[in-house]
């Protein structure tokens, strides 16, 4: 296991200052992008997610169409400037896996039957990264896809959260991503206490990974709460 | 077929008769290619697959110069199943290969800190996973090949800084046994090693890494579905009671 240079936690803070339950700050909007259906931004402290809506539009190739469903497509990609060391803009391995999961964990709150034969593009850059992002972009795609009017049966919250040494913490900065002894990404749909994205590494009791879960649900909550708050801002300014 | 299966699985039972916490038939064979380092097969229910472990010098990770690296690599070849098409790793193989670098990498299966050479130098451990029969339950197939072929891997002789294929010195230091157990749930229920039948049917499933010692080591939810927190916990459990059953063949 790699280890950090300094130690991640110091009488009970963290290395920018923040307690282990304690999320960094979030800002959220949406509308940005003018030519897109649906957008979104959101950081969670210095990483930052853009995220794009296009659709419900046609599908081509025709032989992708599927008669009784509509597809949703994501594209996770890092700028090159988001990360320490310039990160090749071609997509990897790691952005093509994320996009897989997220495409999973978005399509679960996604009345898909709605739009058969169509497709529901959702393109996701981070602009700056520092942990936690393939979360930050989920909570950005939510609110974007939301304010597409695309229909849904509830947001969708995601968080990180992990293990730095024997204590439990949420929404992990850069560092914490890579040198902490566990790691959790979750999405959810927080009214229903649904699961639609669940990938964790490192190593955990169950007892652990069922104590993180419940931390987890509790953020996630959180950011439902500001996602809401988010997009009924917008859509009260335009209506006046 | 769809419909069956699931006025099947509605009425707690499976097309081939088995209970919802039963693996099919698996059948595990090692050292099987002489030219790889370390080599596997699996069969499991019909799923074969072949991990080949290859050793390579090669220079280290500037954040852990001491340690050797993993690469985990799959790849789908067009003679497995009639949906795959020749090209490049799709996001299926992709996500497959990194799950089961996930399962060994976190597990601290091999120990990386023991692979190193000299200043500068390491040893890269290859796994190529080869997949030559899509019948459902590839991600366990899978680790189970990749770990099978570990256990047999030797580290070559090196002379005048040059691999001396053939020659052995000595084990690749394998400390853990992780396994993969992926559990799909439908209407409440939950099935381990889903065949490719129900794996049409069945769109919420996790995998679970878990380690000799129970410890889990890789979560990943795969499909469209959902779980709730108390799924979660009834996942885990089957999870680690079914890993004990799948070491014991490794």
């Amino acid at each position: 296991m790699k280890k950090a240079d300094i130690p991640l936690i110091i009488n009970g803070r963290r290395i920018d200052g923040r307690l282990p339950e304690e999320i960094r700050e979030v800002k959220m909007s949406v509308g940005e992008i003018l030519n897109a259906d649906g957008s979104a931004r959101v950081s969670f402290g210095k990483t930052e997610a853009i995220v794009a809506v296009y659709g419900p539009r046609a599908l081509f190739p025709k032989f992708l169409q599927e008669s009784d469903v509509g597809l949703v497509r994501v594209t996770y990609s890092m700028s090159p400037f988001s990360v320490d060391e310039r990160k090749n803009p071609a997509p990897d391995r790691r952005s093509i896996e994320i996009s897989k999961v997220t495409k999973e964990a978005l399509s679960a709150a996604i009345f898909i039957e709605d739009f058969p034969k169509a497709v529901v593009d959702i393109y996701e850059n981070i602009v700056q990264a520092d942990g936690s992002t393939r979360v930050t972009a989920i909570n950005a795609a939510s609110i974007a896809l939301a304010s597409a009017g695309i229909p849904m049966k509830d947001l969708v919250a995601a968080c990180s959260v992990g293990k730095v040494g024997d204590i439990l913490i949420v929404d992990l900065n850069g560092k914490e991503d890579n040198y902490s002894e566990a790691d959790m990404a979750i999405a959810m749909m927080p009214s229903k206490g649904l699961i639609t994205l669940l990938q964790m590494d490192g190593r955990l009791t169950k007892e652990e990974i069922l104590q993180l879960l419940k931390k987890a649900e509790e953020v996630c909550k959180k950011i439902y709460e500001l996602q809401r708050k988010t997009l009924l801002e917008k859509f009260k300014v335009e209506e006046d | 077929m769809e419909e069956f299966v699931k006025e099947y699985l509605n009425q707690g039972k499976r097309i081939d008769g088995r209970g919802f916490k039963d693996y099919r038939q698996i059948e595990i064979k090692h050292s099987i290619v002489s030219k790889a380092e370390g080599s596997a097969f699996v069969n499991l229910g019909g799923t074969k697959v072949i991990a080949g472990v290859k050793l390579d010098i090669g220079e280290p990770f500037p954040d852990s110069p001491n340690e050797g690296i993993l690469i985990v690599n799959a790849e789908f070849t067009p003679l497995s199943s009639p949906e795959i098409e020749p090209g490049p790793p799709g996001e299926e193989a992709i996500e497959l290969a990194r799950i089961v670098d996930r399962v060994i990498r976190e597990s601290e299966a091999i120990e990386l800190e023991k692979l190193f050479i000299e200043n500068g130098k390491v040893w890269i451990v290859y796994i190529d996973l080869a997949v030559f029969d899509i019948r459902g339950n590839l991600t366990d197939a899978s680790v189970l090949a990749a770990v099978k072929a570990l256990l047999h891997t030797q580290i070559p002789k090196i002379e005048n800084e040059k691999i001396v294929r053939g020659e052995f010195v000595s084990k690749l230091p394998v400390v853990y046994k992780p396994v993969s157990v992926t559990i799909g749930k439908y209407n409440g229920n939950l099935f381990v090693d889903l065949n490719k039948e129900e794996e049409e049917i069945i769109n919420a499933k996790l995998v679970v890494g878990v380690r000799d010692d129970d410890k889990i080591c890789t979560i990943q939810k795969q499909g469209i579905g959902t779980f709730s927190l108390k799924d979660v916990e009834n996942v885990l459990d089957l999870a680690i009671e079914k890993s004990k059953e799948l070491r014991r063949l490794l």
